[in-house]
């Protein structure tokens, strides 16, 4: 019932595998430098070879660029969860469905479990950490909070930043495109209803920030 | 001994207000720790081999280049050769590695001899079921051959909802630590307190030997009780790799395939009433599975509700299957059973040509609370504008697009589990609260504190809470509805047990028995008395040097009247269907539940929400969809395991019965009760939208055109 929005790559098909696919084509699809491969025979002896190795990239990640060691098939989202301990995205579905690992990639709002962290270099890449700092936060955050749009909260910080990116494009949303709008975000304990009302009353917030 | 009771309804300050959550921030800043965000210092990572087999014998199992694969640091079998499997994704082998991509590479390099045995994964059709079928007997009330005959109206059916999968954002898994001596275990888990303890056993340590510590959980819905193998493997994992935490979560195909299901019920039913409309007899024969063990279905719950039937046959069979096995899913049971009954009573009803709202109160005098039934039906028909909505069966309007309404009933217990709270109060006047228990997300946090500072006289901001380690004071796993009335009760009381020592060393210096103070607004005062009282500062700088530390217990057989069980609801939806399409959309659902003393209506109201949520997720697109060709979850992932969305849920009514006459009872759980009729209302909805049943759920268009074509379930 979930639209996609704008994934990074398209989702895998059924039974094949994104990682799998990766693996097997990656080393000649021309998606990495010559002196990654280089290092790579040179470095693992080949009875080993099942994995292309790691390589260090840079991220520029809520305006700070970090340094972050990734093999070619590694996703932003691993890359951010397991490399970088930025742990607000979640790792659900893992495949472009969920939304829990939502990110803004460039402007653009992005499954970052569908992203490659190579693929990512060089782009704007804004994580729900980068909407608060201290007690400054973005407009969204307590509204989620006051309108109890969450409970868990496993899919919140995918959500949040879903609302932001859709806030960012349609800074008068009505009712009905809110709804349309986070169609990409899925939640199991059911906060749906708080969800609807916090982007209309974030919406209202930002509104009267930008008028004063 | 202090007076624990609750203060009156109408004089409580912080208690029954509409507090947010505590933790709203931190969760929607994306801040608040979840143990599948923890990575101790020296983390490396975990990968479980599934059988991608449903039946089979292991023959052999070669890890050998696995081991050999640089990164590598622990290889282990868990089904050796000889080993039979019962399920597609049982565990066969663990890996840990340095990353979790190495993890992957090793386990793909493990080989495995599989010999294939026939296997059995549906049990929809009980005809295919054979040996695999057990029948447990039958039970018989009255005389039902004699009710039949004598009845004026007999209406048959078969009904069916698949098994469903818990689908927690967060899958199963955790962090662990073991070096041989102690460990560190940061489980996703509904149960600190008990957790531990579970993992001690699976490695003979002693229980106090495991120190457990969660923040925060990303779901469980009943799922996430026990330690499981993964938690076990885990910990071997890393001992074996010289006590480095090791970090293994499951999957998402795993995760939807072996991390727990609800089972699934089908039943014939035979049902008769007297012209009047009133309810004479129940004959049904149900079956279901949860997995290769069979599993359970209480089905001496038939007919739900409506159980005080003259005249019942209740026969009921479980079919063991090569599935992965049931986990306790948010109300065991009673989804199920709720969607059978309340879905033959509304066709019976349509036989008689009466209205289910009519027959349903007529028939309340067959429930054990009639009173609380017809008020709750009454006020769920005024909310939905059922008088001037409902129609007979079958929207005779012209178009495409079919309306219409149902209802549905629950019932559950919801009585607090056995809680420890210690209250701390130090000379600087700080409060710590301390409980091993656990917010799933309902909000238990909050309520907690609200107790606190009700009790204590202070605002929420002066209590410190702490919760989620297993070295605080043990409360019960968070299930069946159980934490608020535990958590609330024992809070109290060991909050009042630490003011009575606060009493006894201010008491001198106000002059009065300890007796006649109470703490009210951030002052210890002499009752009523502003005037004679001292700050909460100043009244905890009279203990010196001392720190008071007092234990507060909710005894299950002694809840003294600060909790009880026993809820009722009911639930209504009104829903529209495309019949060229067969897609069902909800408009509106109506949900009237009573619970007791409400602590935090606002959080109530969430847990009512999202209920509804789930039930309308089952009504309408849920269904674990296993292969008889393969054996395998054809949809282990979250894109063909359908969940509704942010549109798919329509408008959602809470109506909770917050009355001085529920409030005196106590405080009741409200989690499971919240989501147990939603999914029959809707599906009655639709059969008096489409004029005919949907015998099997979910609502899809495949599902509803079939019925729409006259196609009946097996
Ligand atoms: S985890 Fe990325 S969309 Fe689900
Ligand atoms: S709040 Fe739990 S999944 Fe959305």
């Amino acid at each position: 019932m979930s639209s996609k929005k704008e994934p990074g790559v398209q989702a895998p098909k059924k039974g094949f595998s994104r990682r799998g696919f990766l693996h097997g084509v990656g080393i000649t699809s021309g998606a990495l430098g010559a002196g990654i491969l280089e290092q790579e025979a040179a470095a693992a002896p080949p009875v080993n070879v099942t994995g292309l190795g790691e390589a260090p990239v840079t991220l520029t990640i809520n305006g700070k660029p970090v340094k972050v060691n990734v093999e070619p098939r590694t996703t932003l989202l691993d890359a951010m969860r397991d490399r970088l301990e930025i742990t607000g995205a979640k790792r659900v579905c893992d495949r472009g469905t969920c939304g829990a690992c939502t990110v803004i990639i460039g402007g653009k709002v992005m499954y970052s479990c569908t992203v490659l962290a190579i693929d990512a270099q060089g782009k704007d890449i804004q994580t729900i950490e980068g909407l608060s700092n201290g007690n400054k936060m973005h407009p969204i955050i307590p509204a989620f909070a006051n309108n109890d749009g969450l409970q868990c909260g496993y899919c919140t910080s995918g959500f949040v930043m879903a609302s932001k990116g859709f806030l960012d494009r349609n800074p008068n949303p009505t009712y009905e495109q809110v709804k349309a709008g986070l169609g990409g975000n899925l939640c199991r304990c059911g906060t749906y209803v708080g969800i609807r009302k916090a982007v209309l009353e974030a919406a209202k917030e930002l509104k009267g920030g930008k008028n004063a | 001994m202090p007076n624990y009771n609750w203060p009156p309804m109408e004089s409580r300050r912080v208690m029954g207000k509409r507090v947010t959550r505590l933790d709203g921030i931190q969760k929607a800043s994306g801040k608040a720790k979840y143990n599948s965000d923890v990575r101790p210092a020296g983390t490396i990572h975990g990968v479980i081999l599934h059988s991608p087999h449903a039946h089979a014998r292991i023959k052999s199992v070669d890890t050998s280049a696995a081991e050999k694969l640089e990164g590598v640091t622990a290889v282990r079998v868990v089904a050796p050769a000889g080993t039979e499997i019962q399920w597609a994704g049982a565990e066969i082998a663990t890996v840990a590695a340095r990353t979790e991509e190495i993890a992957h590479d090793a386990v793909r390099l493990i080989k495995v001899g599989y010999e294939v045995l026939p296997h059995l994964v549906r049990e929809d059709d009980l005809s295919k079921a054979g040996s695999r079928a057990k029948p447990a007997g039958e039970a018989v009330t009255g005389d039902p051959d004699a009710a039949f005959k004598q009845a004026d109206v007999v209406h048959e059916g078969v009904y069916g909802i698949p098994v469903i999968t818990h689908c927690c954002l967060e899958p199963h898994g955790q962090t662990v630590a073991w070096n041989g001596d102690t460990v560190e275990y940061f489980p996703s888990t509904q149960n600190v307190s008990g957790i531990g303890g579970d993992l001690a056993k699976g490695l003979q340590l002693a229980a106090g030997k495991v120190h457990v510590h969660m923040d925060n959980v990303g779901g469980g819905f009943g799922s996430k009780f026990a330690s499981d193998l993964w938690g076990l493997e885990a910990a071997k994992l890393s001992k074996a790799s010289g006590g480095k935490p090791v970090k293994m979560y499951l999957d998402r195909n795993p995760e939807q395939t072996i991390a727990g299901v609800r089972p699934s019920v089908y039943a014939k039913i035979k049902l008769a009433a007297k012209k009047d409309g009133t309810f004479t007899a129940w004959d049904s024969t149900s079956w279901m599975t949860g997995g290769f063990a069979g599993g359970g279905l209480n089905a001496d719950l038939l007919p739900y509700v409506y159980r005080q039937v003259p005249n019942r046959r209740i026969n009921h069979t479980a079919v063991s299957t090569n599935n992965g096995a049931q986990r306790a899913w948010r109300a065991p049971n009673h989804p199920q059973v709720s969607y059978i009954t309340c879905s033959a009573l509304d066709d019976l009803a349509a036989k008689l040509n009466m209205d289910p709202l009519e027959f349903f109160i007529k028939n309340a005098n067959l429930t054990a609370k009639p009173d609380v039934y017809t008020s709750q039906l009454k006020k769920a028909a005024e909310l939905i504008d059922w008088k001037n909505q409902w129609h007979p069966r079958g929207d005779k309007r012209a178009g495409v697009i079919k309306r219409g309404l149902g209802l549905a009933v629950g019932m559950w217990g919801g009585a607090g589990h056995a809680s420890q709270c210690r209250t701390n109060i130090h000379p600087d006047g700080t409060v710590e609260v301390e409980l091993g228990s656990q917010d799933l997300g309902t909000g238990t946090r909050t309520v907690i504190v609200q107790v606190a500072a009700e009790s204590l006289g202070l605002p929420m901001n002066a209590i410190t809470l702490k919760i989620g380690d297993n070295s605080l004071p043990v409360s019960g796993a968070s299930g069946g509805s159980t934490t608020v009335g535990g958590v609330s009760s024992s809070t109290r009381i060991s909050n009042l047990n630490a003011l009575e020592k606060l009493f006894e060393v201010v008491a001198p210096g106000l002059g009065v028995p300890p007796d006649q103070l109470e703490a009210v607004d951030g002052k210890v005062q002499v009752k009523g008395t502003p005037a004679k009282s001292l700050t909460w500062k100043a009244a905890c700088q009279k203990l010196g040097v001392r720190t008071i530390s007092e234990m507060g217990a909710n005894d299950q057989r002694n809840p003294r009247g600060l909790n009880t069980g026993g809820v009722s609801g009911v639930h209504m939806a009104d829903v529209s269907v495309d019949i060229e399409t067969g897609v069902v959309k909800i408009n509106k659902v109506v949900a009237v539940n009573d619970c007791g003393l409400v602590i935090n209506p606002k959080t109530a109201e969430g847990q009512v929400y999202g209920g509804v949520i789930m039930g309308i997720c089952s009504a309408l697109m849920e269904e674990r969809v296993a292969d008889e060709g393969t054996g395998r979850v054809l949809n282990a992932d979250m894109e063909f395991y359908k969940l509704a969305g942010i549109a798919d849920i329509g408008e959602i009514v809470v109506h909770m019965d917050i009355t001085p006459e529920h409030d005196k009872r106590g405080v009741v759980g409200l989690g499971e009760p919240a989501t147990i009729p939603t999914t029959a209302a809707i599906a009655n909805a639709c059969a008096n939208a489409i004029g005919v049943r949907v015998p099997t759920l979910p609502l899809n268009a495949k599902n509803v055109l079939n019925a729409l074509n006259g196609r009946r379930l097996a």
